[in-house]
Order: C-alpha cells, then sequence, then structure tokens
C-alpha cells in the first residue's frame, strides 16, 4: 500500500512538473528592455548616450528623486558635482557650510576618514559615471554598429558619440586622480559581475592613460564648437589636456608646462571669447554664453531636475535676509557662504571696481560655522535670466542655470602660469593680455589692468580665485601652490579651529573608501589613513 | 474569472439539492460545563458513526432526531473531553469537562490538520477564546502577547493601520522578515495598497475563528521557501450543522490619547527665546498660547457591528457573516471604514467521501486621512502664534512668511490645524480572498484522499488627493489634485494527495501527503500625471509608462510523511522544492528539507498511571527553510530602465529620456535558514498546569544583504547579493496554569516568556577588520543621516553613537565625546555600537476570572533590553531648532531644558534610550445576562479598555516604535468600549 501511494504521489507530481508550468517562471519587467533593444537603433544610442552626460547632472532616473544611482547616501546630495564642489571648495577657504550632514563638517575639520559618507558617495558616483562609459564603449564598438545594421551617418554619428564617452570617462579618471590618487581601473575590457577590478598602479600610470586617451580620441571628436551645446568637442579634450599638464607635477613628480601651454593655446585659438558681463556667468540662460563655455553640465527646473548641482549652488547659497526672488527660487537653505579670504581678494566687496565681487556682506569673520549670516554669502548663481525673469520651474524649486566644467578664463590662466612655471612656447607678454583680458571685462574698463611685473605666481592663484571662485577649482590649486595643507597659508577654520592651522601632508589625498576597501581587496588604502 | 464559472456550474445546484432523512426518534438533553454548570452554546451532538447531527443552543440544550437503531452520540466541543453517551429513554445530561481534552485538540498545520498530541514541532495554535478582547479591528493584534516567540507590534494608532510581526526575531537584513500569512488555505502577500497600507485589515478579526503559529522549520518547512520568518495559518468560521445561529455584537468605543509629546508651553517657550534670542527673533513671537496637540487630536468614537448565521441549508453547512466598523481616529479627519462580508459553505457528497469548502471573504474599506504631517508640525510650532491670521490668504491660517517675498517660508514649520483643514485625502481599497478545495476520499481506497485547492486574493486601492492652491504646504506648486490607482491579482492552485493508514500489525501509523502547488502574483500600477488645484497639468508629471504590471510567479512541489510507532514514537519528515521566477535559471529552484522526532513519554508505561504528570512529550527538529521575499522581482536580468520626464538630459535644444543600466546579480539565489529546535510539552494535575518549553537556534547564510560590490563591478554601488550570515538562538517558556477551579469560580493564569539573541557573524565575502558595517536607520535632521549599522559580532540594527561626556552634575557637555580610538580628533572613527532596538526578552501575560456570571480580565505585555533612539529629542530638543536663523521660530523639546544644548547632536548616545515595556493591553469585563427577548436569545455583555498603562523608562511619548528611531508617532490612543453579543 505504502508503494503504491508513493508511486501515484511520484507520477502525478512528474506529470504536472513536466506539463511546462515551469516556464511561467521567466517573468520578464513590462517597462524595461534588454542591452539589445536599447543599441538596436541610432535614437536608442543616443538615449545611452544622454545617461553618459546626464549622470553628471541627475542623480537617478526620476526627476527630481526616487530612483537613485548611488546608494548609501541621501539621493538629493549624491550627484556629481554636488559632491565634488563640496571636496573641492568645502576643504578650502573658499566655502564654508552650517550644516550638520553626515561627514560634511569634516571638509572644514581637515578630520575626513575613509568612512566619510560624502567621499564615499563621490567616489562611487566617479566610478560609476566610468562604469557607465565602459557599457556605451563596449556596445559602440565598429563590429557592434555594423552587426546591428548601422551605417552612413548614422554610423559617424554613433563613431562621435563613443570618443564623447571615452573623454567623459577621462575626466572622471582625471577627478579621481586628482582626489583619491589611485582608483581601481576598470575599462570596456571588464565585464559586469563580481571580479573586482584592479587597482591603477600608481598616479602616473593613471596620468598616461589619461593623457593617451585624450590624445587618441582628438581625431574623431567634433571640431571645436562644432557640437552640439552639452557635448563634448576636440576643445573640451585640449582644455583636459591643458588642467592635466599644469597639475602634472603633483600628479608625477614631471612637470608638463609646455604642454599645458600648447594645449590651452589650442583653446584660446579655437575663436573662444568673454561673454562682455561677468555677472551673466552664472544665470538662468546662461547657455547663451557658449561662446565662454567650452563643455556645460546642463540642468534644466523642468526637465532635469534634482536636489543637487546648480540647484543646490543657488538654494544653498540664500538665506536670511536675502530674498530668494531675486534668485529666481521660492527660498534659501541657509548653507554655504565663503571665508574672509576670498572678499579680502578684492578692491572692495561691493564689486564697484571688480565686478566679480558678488557678495551679500553679512558678518566678515565667521565665529560658529552653523550661523548663515557668519560669514560673506555669495551671490554668484542666480535662477534669473538677463532680463531678470524666473527660471523655468514655476514652483521655484529646480533651476536652469548649467554648470561649465570648462570656460575659456581657465585657459587663460592656464598659459600664463605656465609661462610662469618655465612652459616654453608661450611668452609673458601674450600671458599680460589674457589677464588683462580677464580683468578688462571684470571692471568694466582698463582701470584694473596689471602691468607685466605685477604678474607673478601669487597673483595667478589670486587672480584663479577671483575669477573662477565657487566653480570647483580651489583644492587642486591650493595644492599645487603648496597651500592647502602648510602653515604658511591659512583661513578661517582651516582645520577646524577658528584661526586655521596647519595639517599633515597625507591630507592631500582623499582616503579610499572602506566600502570599496573591504568589497574589493585588490584596493590598498592612501598612506596616513 | 474561472474560479466563478466554476463555482456557478458546480457549486450552485447543491443548494437545490435535498437529501431524504429518515426520522426515526428524537433525543433531547442538555450541556453544561462541569465546572461551574453553565449551559454550553454550540456544542455538537451527533450519532456515532454518522454524519447526522445537531447543536446546542443558546441554554445548552439540543434537540435531534436519530435512527432508530442509533445508540451512540459524541458529543464535542472545543477545549472540552469529548464524551460520548448511550441514547436512553430520557433526556440526556451531559457535563463536559474543559481542558484536559486539549490534546485531542486538533490543530491546522500546513496542508492538513494533525492531533496536538502528534505535533513534532514549535506550533502554537490560539483559538477564539483566547484573542485578545476589545476593539479589535485588524486580526495579527489579536494575538498579540498571546505566544511565545511572536512580537506583534502595531505601527502606529491610525485606524486601520498594520503590524510589524516577528517570529522569533528577524532571519534577514535586507529581505523580508515577515512571516507568511495563510488564510484558510491561501498564502496571501505582504505589502498593502496605495491607501491601506496593512494588507490584514480587509479580514474582519470577528471571522477569525484560530491562529496557528508555526515557529520552527519542521512545522514551517512545508512552506518552503517562504517560510524562514515562520507562517502564521488564519483559519476562519465555517458552518455548524444544525439550525441556522444567529449572533450579532456591537461594540462602541471611544478613545483619546493617553499623554501628548512634551514641548514647551507657551510660556516656556517665551523665556526661552527672550533669554537666548536676538531681537529680530524676539519680534517674530505671537501673543497667543496655542496648544498646537489639543488642536489636532479629540475623542475618537468606534463602533463595530458584526452578524453571522451559521447553520445549514438542507445537509449543506454555511456561515454568513457582515461586519460594519466605523472609526475615527484620534487625529481630527481620521476615518476608517470597514464593510466585510464573509461566506462559508461546506457542501459534501457521495456519503462524506467528497469534502467541498468554499470560503469568500470581501472587504471594502474607505479611509479619510487626516494630514499625517500635521502630527510632526504640531510639536514644532511656534505655540504663541494664533491658529488664524486674521486675514483670508492662506486660508486665513497663520503661517510663517519669507519676508522678502512674502510666501510661505520654504523651510519652516507649517500650521498643523492648516495641514489638516487644508487637506482631502481620501481612499477606498477593496479586497477579496475566496478559495474553493475539493477534498475526495477515494471510493475504493479510503485511506487515500486527493485534495484540490483553488483560490485568489484580488485587491484594489484608489484615492484622492486634494489640497487648494491657497494652503502654505503645497504654496509654491498651486496646490494638488492628484489620484493614484493599483489593483493585485494572486492566483493559487494547490494540489495534494494524503494517505493515512493504521498498520496494527508493526503497531504504526503512516501519514503522507505530496503535493504541488502554484501561485501568480501580480501587481497593476497605474501612473497618473500630478495636477494643480485649479486642474491644470503639473509640468513634466505625465508618465512615460501609464502602467506597470511588476508580476512573480512560484511553483512548488512538496511532501511529508508522518509515522507513528506504538503510539509513543513519531517522526515527522517534510521536503518541499521551490523554484521561484526572482531567480535566474540556474538559481531558481531550491530544496527544503526538514526531520522532527518526537517522544510521547507519558506513553510510557512508567508515567502511563502517574496523577501528577498528565502529559510530557519530548521534540527535537531541524530543517531547513529558504527566503525570497522582500526583494526586486527582476534583479537577476541585466536591463535597461527608461527616465521620466523630469529626468531628461540636454543636447543642443533637444531633452533626451535617458536609458539607464541597472545593477544586477546574475548569481541571485535563496536565502537559507537553518533551524533547530528542541521543546518539551508538559501537563501536570490533569492538565490544571500545562506548558512548553522550547530551545532554539536559526543559522541563516548567503543573507539576501544589501552591500557594497566592488565599485566599477557593476551598474550599482550597492546590490542585493546573497553576502553574509546571522544567527539568533533563544528560549522560549509557556505556562498556562488553572489555579481555582470551582463551580462557581475560576481562575486562569497564563504566561509566557522568551529570550532572543540575534547576532550577524559575517556580512562581506572578504573579511575586513576596518569595515564597520553597513549604516541603516535614517533620522530626521540633517541630510541623509542614520543612526543605525549592521556589523559583525552584533545585533542588526545597532546604534551606532558617539559616547556622550557628561559634567559634574551629570549634565550631558554639548559636543564632548569620547575619543574611542584615541587619536586625538572625533570623527566617525569614533562612533560606536551602542544597545540596539531589538529586544532580548519578551513577555506575555493574560489572566482571567469568573464567577458566577460575571467575568473579568487583563493581558499584559512587555520588551526588555530594547532601546530607542530618541529623535524627537535630538532634533527637536535644540536651541538652535527652536532660534531658527531662517526668519521662524519652532516649538522644542522640553529636553532641551535639560541639555542646554545649542547645536544638534544627533549621534550623541544621550538619545538611545532604554525602551523596555510593560503594557497593559487590555483589561475586561464581561457579565452573561443570560435569556433574553422571552428565552429567544442570550446575550452577553462586555467593557473593556485597551493601552490600559504603560510602565517604562523611555522619556518618548511611546516606547513601541517599529525600527528604533522615534520620531513621532502616530500616538497609540487608550481606548473604552462596551459590547454587547446576542446568541438566538
Amino acid at each position: 500500500m505504502k508503494f503504491n501511494f508513493f508511486k501515484i504521489a511520484a507520477v502525478t507530481a512528474c506529470a504536472i512538473y513536466l506539463t511546462g508550468c515551469t516556464k511561467d517562471l521567466d517573468r520578464l519587467p513590462q517597462n524595461a528592455v534588454t542591452s539589445a533593444t536599447v543599441y538596436s537603433t541610432p535614437a536608442g544610442y543616443k538615449q545611452a548616450l544622454a545617461k553618459v552626460y546626464g549622470a553628471f547632472a541627475l542623480t537617478g532616473n526620476n526627476g527630481p528623486a526616487g530612483s537613485a544611482d548611488i546608494r548609501g547616501i541621501d539621493e538629493g546630495t549624491s550627484d556629481f558635482l554636488r559632491l565634488y564642489w563640496k571636496a573641492q571648495e568645502l576643504s578650502t577657504d573658499e566655502a564654508v557650510v552650517a550644516w550638520n550632514d553626515p561627514g560634511i563638517q569634516d571638509f572644514h575639520n581637515m578630520n575626513w576618514s575613509s568612512n566619510n559618507p560624502m567621499l564615499i558617495g563621490l567616489y562611487n558616483r566617479i566610478v560609476y559615471q566610468i562604469t557607465l562609459a565602459n557599457e556605451f564603449i563596449r556596445e559602440s564598438t565598429d563590429a557592434k554598429i555594423g552587426e546591428r545594421g548601422i551605417s552612413g551617418a548614422d554610423a559617424d554619428n554613433i563613431k562621435k558619440y563613443r570618443a564623447e564617452a571615452r573623454f567623459l570617462r577621462a575626466y572622471q579618471y582625471w577627478v579621481a586622480m586628482d582626489l583619491f590618487g589611485r582608483p581601481p581601473f576598470i575599462t570596456e575590457t571588464n565585464t559586469i559581475g563580481s571580479t573586482p577590478p584592479s587597482q591603477v598602479a600608481s598616479r602616473a600610470v593613471l596620468f598616461a592613460y589619461i593623457e593617451s586617451e585624450l590624445k587618441a580620441i582628438e581625431g574623431e571628436l567634433a571640431a571645436a564648437k562644432a557640437n552640439e551645446y552639452g557635448r563634448a568637442d576636440k576643445a573640451a579634450a585640449w582644455s583636459l589636456l591643458a588642467r592635466l599638464y599644469l597639475n602634472a607635477n603633483v600628479y608625477t613628480g614631471t612637470p608638463r608646462y609646455t604642454d599645458a601651454i600648447t594645449y590651452s593655446k589650442k583653446v584660446i585659438d579655437a575663436a573662444y571669447t568673454l561673454h562682455t558681463d561677468y555677472r551673466q556667468l552664472m544665470l538662468a540662460d546662461n547657455h547663451l554664453n557658449a561662446n565662454e563655455f567650452i563643455l556645460t553640465i546642463n540642468y534644466d527646473g523642468l526637465k532635469t531636475q534634482n536636489y543637487g548641482g546648480a540647484t543646490f549652488l543657488t538654494h544653498a547659497s540664500v538665506g536670511d535676509n536675502m530674498n530668494p526672488s531675486n534668485f529666481g527660487i521660492n527660498g534659501g537653505w541657509y548653507g554655504i557662504r565663503t571665508t574672509k579670504n576670498i572678499p579680502n581678494l578684492f578692491p572692495d566687496y561691493n564689486g564697484t571696481a571688480d565686478k566679480r565681487a558678488q557678495f551679500q556682506q553679512n558678518n566678515l569673520e565667521i565665529n560658529d560655522l552653523s550661523k548663515f549670516v557668519d560669514g560673506f554669502a555669495i551671490t554668484k548663481f542666480r535662477n534669473v535670466t538677463r532680463s531678470g525673469v524666473a527660471g523655468s520651474d514655476p514652483a521655484g524649486n529646480f533651476v536652469d542655470i548649467d554648470f561649465p566644467i570648462f570656460r575659456l578664463p581657465e585657459m587663460y590662466l592656464i598659459y600664463a602660469e605656465s609661462v610662469l612655471r618655465g612652459g616654453t612656447g608661450g611668452d609673458a607678454t601674450t600671458s599680460l593680455g589674457y589677464i588683462n583680458a580677464l580683468r578688462t571685462r571684470a571692471y568694466g574698463n582698463a582701470s584694473g589692468n596689471i602691468t607685466g611685473a605685477q604678474l607673478d605666481l601669487n597673483f595667478i592663484l589670486n587672480e584663479r580665485a577671483r575669477e573662477l571662485y565657487w566653480e570647483g577649482h580651489r583644492r587642486t590649486d591650493l595644492i599645487r601652490y603648496d597651500r592647502f595643507v602648510e602653515g604658511t597659508y591659512l583661513w578661517p577654520w582651516k582645520g577646524g579651529v577658528k584661526d586655521g592651522r596647519a595639517m599633515p601632508a597625507y591630507l592631500k589625498l582623499y582616503p579610499i573608501p572602506v566600502t570599496d576597501l573591504t568589497a574589493n581587496t585588490n584596493l590598498a588604502q592612501n598612506p596616513g589613513y | 474569472m474561472n474560479l466563478k464559472r466554476l463555482f456557478i456550474a458546480f457549486v450552485l445546484p447543491l443548494f437545490c439539492m435535498a437529501f431524504a432523512n429518515a426520522q426515526d426518534k428524537v433525543v433531547t438533553g442538555k450541556v453544561t460545563d462541569s465546572k461551574d454548570g453553565t449551559p454550553l452554546v454550540g456544542v455538537s451532538v451527533v450519532v456515532k458513526g454518522t454524519t447526522r447531527g445537531a447543536q446546542t443552543g443558546t441554554d445548552g440544550s439540543f434537540r435531534l432526531s436519530v435512527p432508530a437503531n442509533a445508540t451512540t452520540l459524541v458529543i464535542s466541543s472545543v477545549g472540552y473531553t469529548p464524551q460520548e453517551i448511550s441514547i436512553g429513554s430520557g433526556s440526556v445530561n451531559v457535563s463536559l469537562v474543559a481542558g484536559a481534552g486539549t490534546l485531542n485538540e486538533v490543530v491546522v498545520i500546513g496542508y492538513g490538520t494533525q492531533r496536538k498530541k502528534d505535533l513534532t514541532g514549535a506550533v502554537v495554535s490560539i483559538s477564539e477564546k483566547d484573542f485578545q478582547q476589545g476593539v479589535i479591528t485588524t486580526p495579527e493584534q489579536l494575538i498579540a502577547g498571546k505566544v511565545a516567540g511572536v512580537q506583534i507590534t502595531s505601527n502606529s494608532g491610525a485606524p486601520g493601520d498594520g503590524s510589524r510581526i516577528r517570529i522569533r526575531g528577524g532571519a534577514s537584513l535586507n529581505a523580508s522578515n515577515d512571516p507568511l500569512i495563510v488564510i484558510d488555505g491561501v498564502p496571501i502577500t505582504s505589502g498593502g495598497l496605495p491607501g491601506s497600507s496593512n494588507p490584514l485589515n480587509l479580514i474582519n478579526p470577528d471571522d477569525i475563528e484560530s491562529m496557528t503559529i508555526l515557529k520552527d522549520a519542521s512545522a514551517a518547512a512545508i512552506y518552503g521557501s517562504r517560510a524562514s520568518n515562520g507562517v502564521i495559518i488564519i483559519t476562519t468560521k465555517k458552518g455548524v450543522k444544525g439550525k441556522p445561529k444567529w449572533n450579532f455584537t456591537t461594540q462602541l468605543s471611544a478613545s483619546n490619547n493617553p499623554k501628548n509629546v512634551d514641548v514647551l508651553s507657551a510660556q516656556e517657550f517665551r523665556n526661552l527665546v527672550n533669554t537666548y534670542g536676538n531681537t529680530q527673533q524676539k519680534a517674530l513671537m505671537g501673543t497667543a498660547s496655542t496648544d498646537w496637540q489639543n488642536e489636532i487630536y479629540r475623542t475618537a468614537v468606534a463602533t463595530d457591528n458584526n452578524l453571522s448565521v451559521s447553520g445549514s441549508f438542507k445537509t449543506m453547512p454555511y456561515r454568513v457573516s457582515f461586519g460594519f466598523l466605523n472609526q475615527d481616529g484620534v487625529l481630527k479627519k481620521d476615518n476608517y471604514n470597514r464593510t466585510s462580508l464573509s461566506i462559508n459553505l461546506s457542501p459534501r457528497f457521495f456519503k462524506d467521501h467528497l469534502k467541498v469548502d468554499v470560503s469568500l471573504k470581501g472587504g471594502l474599506t474607505r479611509n479619510t486621512f487626516g494630514d499625517r504631517g500635521s502630527i510632526g508640525n504640531s510639536v514644532a510650532f511656534d505655540p504663541t502664534q494664533s491658529i488664524y491670521s486674521g486675514k483670508t490668504r492662506l486660508g486665513g491660517y497663520f503661517e510663517w512668511l519669507d519676508p522678502a517675498t512674502n510666501k510661505p517660508n520654504t523651510l519652516s514649520p507649517r500650521n498643523p490645524v492648516a495641514l489638516l483643514n487644508l487637506r482631502d485625502d481620501k481612499s477606498k481599497a477593496l479586497r477579496s480572498i475566496g478559495n474553493i478545495q475539493f477534498d475526495y476520499k477515494f471510493h475504493f481506497l479510503p485511506e487515500l484522499r486527493a485534495n484540490l485547492n483553488l483560490g485568489y486574493d484580488v485587491a484594489q486601492g484608489t484615492g484622492n488627493v486634494y489640497v487648494p492652491d491657497s494652503a502654505a504646504s503645497q504654496y509654491p506648486q498651486g496646490g494638488q489634485r492628484n489620484e493614484y490607482k493599483q489593483g493585485k491579482e494572486n492566483k493559487l492552485l494547490e494540489f495534494y494527495l494524503a494517505y493515512a493508514k493504521d498498520i496494527p500489525s508493526i503497531k504504526s501509523r503512516i501519514d503522507a501527503i505530496a503535493g504541488y502547488g502554484y501561485q501568480d502574483f501580480l501587481t497593476k500600477i497605474y501612473n497618473y500625471p500630478s495636477y494643480r488645484a485649479n486642474g491644470t497639468l503639473v509640468p513634466g508629471s505625465t508618465p512615460v509608462f501609464a502602467t506597470d504590471n511588476p508580476r512573480y510567479t512560484l511553483i512548488s512541489v512538496y511532501g511529508r510523511v508522518n509515522y507513528t510507532l506504538m503510539n509513543k514514537y513519531i517522526l515527522t519528515a517534510t521536503i518541499r522544492r521551490d523554484g521561484s521566477s526572482k531567480f535566474g535559471k540556474d538559481n531558481r529552484w531550491g530544496t527544503f528539507p526538514s526531520a522532527a522526532l518526537a517522544w510521547r513519554v507519558k506513553d510510557e508505561s512508567f508515567l502511563k498511571n502517574s496523577s501528577v504528570v498528565s502529559d510530557l512529550k519530548v521534540r527535537v527538529g531541524y530543517g531547513i527553510t529558504g527566503q525570497q521575499e522582500g526583494i526586486d522581482y527582476y534583479e537577476y536580468i541585466p536591463n535597461y530602465f527608461q527616465s521620466t520626464n523630469t529626468a531628461q538630459y540636454q543636447f543642443g535644444n533637444q531633452f533626451y529620456y535617458m536609458y539607464r543600466p541597472a545593477g544586477y546579480d546574475a548569481d541571485r539565489k535563496w536565502e537559507q535558514t537553518a533551524t533547530t529546535n528542541a521543546g518539551i510539552d508538559f501537563g501536570f494535575l490533569k492538565n490544571r498546569i500545562t506548558g512548553s518549553v522550547d530551545y532554539f537556534m536559526k543559522k541563516t547564510k548567503d543573507l539576501l544583504s544589501l552591500v557594497n560590490v566592488p565599485a566599477g563591478s557593476n551598474f550599482t554601488n550597492q546590490l542585493v547579493v546573497n553576502v553574509g550570515n546571522v544567527e539568533s538562538k533563544g528560549v522560549e517558556f509557556t505556562l498556562n496554569t488553572t489555579p481555582i477551579k470551582q463551580k462557581n469560580f475560576s481562575w486562569d493564569f497564563n504566561f509566557n516568556v522568551t529570550y532572543n539573541k540575534v547576532e550577524i557573524t559575517n556580512l562581506t565575502k572578504q573579511q575586513d577588520p576596518n569595515f564597520k558595517g553597513l549604516a541603516t536607520g535614517g533620522i530626521s535632521g540633517g541630510t541623509g543621516n542614520t543612526i543605525q549599522i549592521n556589523s559583525v559580532g552584533y545585533t542588526p540594527g545597532a546604534f551606532y553613537v558617539y559616547q556622550q561626556v557628561y559634567n559634574a552634575n551629570g549634565n550631558p557637555i554639548e559636543g564632548a565625546y569620547v575619543d574611542q580610538n584615541s587619536d586625538g580628533i572625533i570623527n566617525e572613527n569614533d562612533l560606536y555600537r551602542y544597545k540596539s532596538p531589538e529586544p532580548n526578552w519578551l513577555l506575555g501575560v493574560s489572566t482571567s476570572v469568573a464567577y458566577k456570571k460575571f467575568s473579568a480580565g487583563f493581558t499584559l505585555r512587555g520588551t526588555f533590553n530594547n532601546y530607542m533612539y530618541n529623535n524627537y529629542f535630538s532634533n527637536r530638543g535644540v536651541k538652535r531648532e527652536i532660534l531658527n536663523p531662517a526668519n521662524f521660530l519652532s516649538n522644542g523639546s522640553r529636553n532641551v531644558l535639560e541639555t542646554n544644548f545649542y547645536n544638534s547632536q544627533y549621534f550623541s548616545d544621550y538619545y538611545v534610550e532604554n525602551a523596555s515595556f510593560l503594557r497593559m493591553d487590555n483589561l475586561n469585563f464581561g457579565y452573561n445576562v443570560g435569556k433574553v427577548f422571552q428565552n429567544k436569545a442570550s446575550m452577553r455583555i462586555s467593557a473593556s479598555i485597551q493601552n490600559v498603562f504603560v510602565i517604562t523608562k523611555y522619556k518618548g511619548l511611546d516606547p513601541e516604535v517599529n525600527g528604533g528611531v522615534d520620531n513621532n508617532i502616530y500616538p497609540r490612543p487608550r481606548v473604552y468600549s462596551a459590547g454587547v453579543s446576542l446568541d438566538f
């Protein structure tokens, strides 16, 4: 009897099992597609490229939030620019913040650890963007385009996209090298899965890789100013090379100022011009400044919404007695200001002489970092158009201001600094001309122009601050000038004390996050951490 | 729908069938309780060897026609020892003995039933008489505090809100920790609907007959991949043969908040601002004295009415019940309204060879939600301001304005009364669960049964939200006028064969099943654009996809063998193989075995005649269960998803939807928990004292945990992968006693206590001593702050904080923390793990006394050694929050007067408080009125108080907050209720 039972049970079970219900276990999401579908059309390629670019601006697939790219950090703070800006500016004399977000005060205190949530978020954002670029590059080889039957102008376009993806990857590797030294190294040959990437052997190796990539794609990229707004062209690659060479001594111990002159000059000669009014550079309709901007991160109050980027820069810098409607937004976030070191670089605080001085003059001295009114507020980013009309989001939440990654004045300043630092192929007269062009725009006339004798390295650093403050350059500049951790240059709250103090040299590199050291045993920590 | 067709084609005609009965003689009698002589209602009286029977009425009497040759009646009732009585000439009077019969009780287990004495696993069944009393609106609350090892914590005091159920702690970190719930053989999905967060609240608790909790693997493993967190089997009431019995119960209740959050009074607030504020801040104060909490809360009234009828139509037992609940929340405007209908039919055919059970349950809830945001704002709004501004703007309410723009300040709290009154938020949720179960006993082989169960679980939630453009809360957006909708459609097919046979020759009994299951879960999501109050479209809000239909399927084969030798040695072995669509082809099938042994020591010769030991059984079991709930349906597949309208990227003048590759883990597989359980069931003194002790150890491996993947190896930095191990062990002790048992007076006293310890033993693929763990437990205050961590060697969710330094007077020094690693700087490396929200000890105590027609009882419930992060104190107990620099003032916690903190110190362990508590859930009184309405009905009246008191050291409003971060929950009210129950 027992035998019978099991026989019946077994037969029944097998019968049901084999009848094919198991195919119901292959469920697919209704609103997703596979990579084969995405890359089957030229339009699909462009949408995938939009992600490789869009990952600079947005925090995820839903605007303003709801489907984050990066986990383990508040989504609103997880975009590239907001994190990069904090790492480059809050650690310097250019910016202080009132908030108490996890890890944010570490930038002033210079006591960041490998557990710092902001640095973990930034590191993950950088590597994520590299991974996205790799996927695009993998899917856009000539062979793959051919297999998918795409040819002619469409295929030519995709080749350009591919070169741009390589540019964006090189840019993020430069960021990673500058901030973290030796990031994990992954290219399109690494597959997606659980294999941990290896670590870059040294900054010099990564430097050489970035340089070779940028040179390799130079021919494939669109001519300077010939691409769509928001997409990289040859000038973008030259600009990054110029920046790379300017800091080569920091990265490799070998100066490359001559190359810096060469590539900054290429950009300068590509018919970019300064926009007439400095105070119109960071406005809601600043896409009109394409003659000066070489590459931008594009934001839109309606279609490219997130809580980071330009929205952060605008809202967070407004507070207290500042009228939000002057900034085209619905309210301030009472966050970021500057230390006295920056206003003190200008002849006056009002911007009467040098129009680049854009301050809300609260308390110059900072007694309490958490008080918005301690420290001058900065009014550079305003979500209004040149004619004073508020940006496109009627609710006043999200801004339209585009953020320039590269703009012409930086190239002038690289040229002049490289000449002063002994690079060849340039000359002092040309340098002076470039610097005075910046000052003429700043003053509205020649009254602020300087003489050749006044043009020294110290002047360049100060001029960079005056021209480029809050645009994400300061930490790199101070390190190049040996003023980041050294006791020779101090600012309020440097190292967490009111008058500032010298800090250990290992802080010139941020730590590799502990999250990745744990996940990936191929990685070694930077010295000192 | 298939089922409907089936119902019409097959079941309906049954109503029309008539079965002839030969009426030979009539037996009458009365059944009473041996204890006190009270009449027993609803006792089954059946002619032995037949299906002919009747039920006793409200006076305990019955009348039954029996065949002339019938000699014996079997009289049985749940909770009493059945008796057989010879049919004599006169009236039959029977007195049933309570309690001692519990061993013969039949307990519902997975795919069948089992005698309690034959159980080999850790199984607890709670029937109606032991349920929590009072106004219980959601089923899981019926057993709160009643079962050792089971922790049930209501999410809040909001009407209709759900609970967090934990059986022996959780087994998982990122997958679900909710037990599987099976209603009448239909496993239901966890997770609510928009507009109805609690999937169980559509079931009327009044329809529930019993709830069985399968705690260990040997009991639960028959549910395989969904059993790691235990199983709760809910059985609803079925029809009982006999004349129609009507029952009507009605309850009226009133509830209010036992206390409010301790905020600064208007006077204290003024003093503080005048002392510490600047001129500008002082000028912001108003002249009123408003207690904002009093303005948003109220005494709430609820009525709960249930009418049921049970009996047989011809020979088909039925039960139909109708329930109507209307409950106001203590938060003004909050209302929860449920209409429920339940139908159970149990026709029998072919001389009981074919049993059919049809069960249909339907519920309709209508919710009106008061704006829950008003709760947080009521403790943060400046008490010196009046409710109304005296102007017409912003609905006439006072609001903080930005002086520069004269528009509502975007950072300030909102007027709580305005939030309530200027929001219209209604939802409607429908749910129906039904099944038809055929159980056929083979004519040629009566030991063999075939059982087919077809079931469905469908639900739909819809809702509308309207906020006028004058409301400050939505001022920049121009108000809102939105709708939402979501549906669920789940289908079930189960088929099993069961075989039971006594083999006297080898003193054995075999009881086995083998089955197949198919279950499909479909969620229907409807996406709508957003509209402003004036009906215009919010730009960019048109969804890219109007619908989404996430779906997953589970296919299973399973078997179980029970082997009993000499009535003393019992072996249970189960195996289940599950296939889930949530995993790739190579990983989707998992096998989950279990085995258990029980030894009925009592039936050994040396104890058989003991008058002291009335029961003794030893059980050991081991099994492996799985887990796949709570994870993404499709994350094993490489997919691209398109971005939304508001996440496009601009090239030139054109915006492009982005195609994003999603992170995926092709190797994802089941999480596995191996459970060992050893237990003893005992009974002394004719089972006046019964109980059990269980020791358990759960080891979970391949944890589905959200971990950091090597950067650059995937399209995400964190992914749910099978990494990590968690161990939990514990001891449970249950004691049920009847210290006094006399004719007119009895006293029952039951208690259970559980010790439980959970520890993470591994979290990473590689060991790294520098890895602190994975942050969890987001808090209010700052952006993205978390207060808890999952770390190896610690309980999940341990608090991760700085150690506060105190001055000589014992007051915390602002910003002073212990430098744990003595490196001279205080940073993240000085955070340490301090306590956890998971209790080590659970306690439940229930007692009841009965004196003549009076009865009274209470239930106490407590947890010990659990801690809570008082986020209300940390966020609102600092001067900076009160004296906000952004042109407004906020009220703060009175805790600021103790700490004197100016700046937020979110990470101080000062805010981690002991949240152990002992709560009296329920205090109830009953009086059995007896016959009323000229003996046509019997009546019982009752009164109860719920949430009577809480004893705790915790300084916040309520020590019971799920998850460990207390940030102003919807207060749990104290409920006073009175009820009447009529049987006729």
